[in-house]
């Protein structure tokens, strides 16, 4: 079922980001020439290394982007056939583009149900009981911590975090560093549950991530970011089996990366580049 | 030592205190939510009170009418001034909005004595006013609707922000606006639903004390006697608010009682409260409520 699906999904993506440049403070500029297409019902990550703009394009597209005092100066965003870039962020979620921030940010001093009722903040309709215990199927151990979300630990944080965004029903999320700060068994349980999300929500997902290795056994496609470009995109296995993309993204995959000798190498070459 | 009037004092004072709480939880609102300190608290229940006068013997509507129109006044009121004169003042320096609420005070004084006069005026008389007995010390009627009144307000306001929609998202932008916008909340309306909560809450206060005292720009003292409640209680907590409201209630009341029986320095009452302010913080800088970040180890 899956091959016919991706014949046809050419025709018009669900997001589409073309050649937009972002500027901050009137001045800073830090996107130049970003773009990027997301697929109905695909996982799409967005890789590259600590301040390529990675978040900077994903607070363009959900409008948050305003609330740091920046701008998308050129180019536009498209979602399932509206234009966004600059829109407010209010109306971009209520169209159903949902943006998870970086570093989790829940509410601290409320509890795992009140976080999850926010979520739904921009629902009218009765669903909101029933999409809690949808969420603690998703994510179990969240059920039992009834305390403050403050006191949770980092990876029940960050469950709680996308939990919320599914209380809004959204079409799209866009997952900002997941992976970030937990412990490499937690972001392997964090990524099964996010394919599992977009298996069965059938929710399209934009996923941004340092961790590529994780990122792209989950993802159809992915764009590869560095100071403000996208520099290299393909599907999982043409990316997966790119040389730079394994030297630089997956930490050398291969067998010789072992020795000492090559580890050298990579060090210099890194430098020159 | 007179035990009786000792009592007697005390249970004035936790009557009078629940009502400070109940200005003070108003104060802690706009502060929480939209990070300004409004020195025209007192002011709120000064306009209340006036509006409700208007309504009852001007317009001579009955009471429950007059009373809704002035909770309707009141929030428009609120909504009107944060959109008009505060939301333009977001990102100005702290004391420049600081300025601006101290300049609102002045200007509502000044603007309630021009247009309802400077002397005390009275509502008709709408509850029967009599003492009743109650453990042996007589309580007016007045006080006791005032005591359920306020107990009222503060459980609508436990109600509020544990179950309601917009509570939650009041709490939200509390605590990170961003957040809260990436969550489909309109900070406009949380700053502008707070202002409007908080005047509303205010007035109610307002023409209960105006009830019991009688309407006129004595009302505002209120937004004074609110500051060492709220410092007290921690400036973002609403259970500290209330905590702090009913100290103080009692510690003016104590300070009238030793005032009145052994010192004779008079006015005691008035000061009290800021002398245990100056102590209190002493110990505990944020206040007996007043929340640092969670830290997580
Ligand atoms: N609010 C802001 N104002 C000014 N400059 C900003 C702002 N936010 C980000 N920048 C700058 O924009 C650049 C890209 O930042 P961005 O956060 O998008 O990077 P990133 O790819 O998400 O990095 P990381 O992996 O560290 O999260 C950085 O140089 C950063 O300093
Ligand atoms: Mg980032």
């Amino acid at each position: 079922m899956a091959e016919p699906a991706r014949k046809t999904d050419t025709a018009q993506p669900m997001l589409s980001v073309n050649n937009i440049e972002v500027v901050y403070d009137e001045v800073i500029l830090v996107l130049r020439g970003v773009s990027l297409e997301v697929p109905q019902g695909k996982i799409v990550t967005l890789l590259g290394p600590n301040g390529a703009g990675k978040s900077t394009t994903l607070k363009a597209i959900s409008g948050l982007l305003k609330t740091e005092d920046g701008e998308v100066t050129r180019g536009d965003i498209n979602f399932m056939g509206q234009q966004i870039a600059n829109g407010n962020p209010e109306d971009i979620v209520r169209s159903g583009l949902f943006q998870v921030m970086e570093g989790r940010r829940i509410i601290e001093d409320m509890t795992c149900i009140e976080n999850l009722r926010l979520g739904a903040y921009t629902r009218k309709d009765k669903g909101v009981k029933d999409d809690i215990e949808m969420v603690f199927e998703y994510f179990p151990r969240l059920k039992e911590r009834t305390g403050l979300a403050g006191y949770l630990s980092g990876g029940e944080q960050q469950m709680l975090a996308i939990g919320r965004s599914l209380m809004a029903r959204p079409k799209m999320i866009l997952l900002d560093e997941p992976s970030m700060g937990l412990s490499p068994l937690l972001v392997k349980e964090v990524f099964g549950i996010i394919e599992k999300i977009n298996r069965e929500q059938g929710i399209t997902m934009l996923i941004v991530e340092q961790n590529a290795n994780f990122a792209l056994k989950v993802a159809d496609y992915g764009y590869i970011m560095e100071s403000g470009k996208v520099v290299l995109d393909g599907t999982r296995d043409e990316l997966l089996n790119n040389e730079d993309v394994k030297e630089f993204y997956l930490g050398g995959g291969s067998e010789e990366r072992k020795s000492f000798k090559n580890i050298k190498s990579y060090k210099r070459r890194k430098r020159w580049l | 030592m007179n035990f009786e009037l000792l009592f007697q004092l005390l249970l004035n004072g936790l009557i009078v205190g629940t009502l400070y709480g109940v200005v003070a939880m108003c104060f802690v609102l706009i502060y929480k939510s939209t990070q300004i300190v409004n020195f025209a608290q007192g002011e709120f229940l000064l306009i209340g009170a006036w509006v409700c006068y208007a309504f009852l013997v001007e317009m001579s509507l009955p009471f429950w009418l007059g009373f809704l129109f002035t909770l309707l006044f009141m929030m428009a009121f609120g909504i009107i001034l944060q959109m008009v004169v505060l939301r333009p003042m977001i990102g100005e320096p702290i004391i420049s909005v600081i300025m601006v609420t101290i300049g609102l005070s002045i200007f509502f004084q000044a603007a309630t004595k021009w247009i309802f006069g400077a002397t005390t005026a009275s509502y008709p008389q709408v509850f029967e006013t009599r003492s009743i007995n109650l453990l042996g010390m007589q309580i007016e009627t007045a006080y006791i609707m005032s005591f359920v009144i306020s107990l009222f307000i503060m459980a609508g306001f436990y109600w509020f922000f544990k179950y309601s929609k917009l509570g939650l998202a009041m709490r939200a932008t509390a605590f990170d606006q961003q957040v809260a916008q990436s969550l489909g909340i309109s900070v406009k309306t949380v700053f502008a639903m707070s202002w409007a909560i908080s005047a509303l809450v205010s007035g109610i206060a307002g023409i209960v004390i105006g009830m019991v005292n009688g309407v006129s720009s004595a009302l505002s003292v209120i937004g004074i006697k609110v500051f060492p409640a709220v410092i007290l209680g921690g400036l973002d907590s609403i259970v500290g608010a209330i905590v702090g409201g009913v100290i103080i209630g009692l510690l003016e009341n104590t300070a009238e009682f030793v005032d009145g029986q052994y010192l004779n320095w008079g006015n005691l009452f008035s000061i009290a409260p800021f002398y245990v302010l100056i102590i209190i913080l002493c110990i505990k800088p944020y206040g007996l409520f007043g929340t640092k970040d969670i830290e997580r180890i």
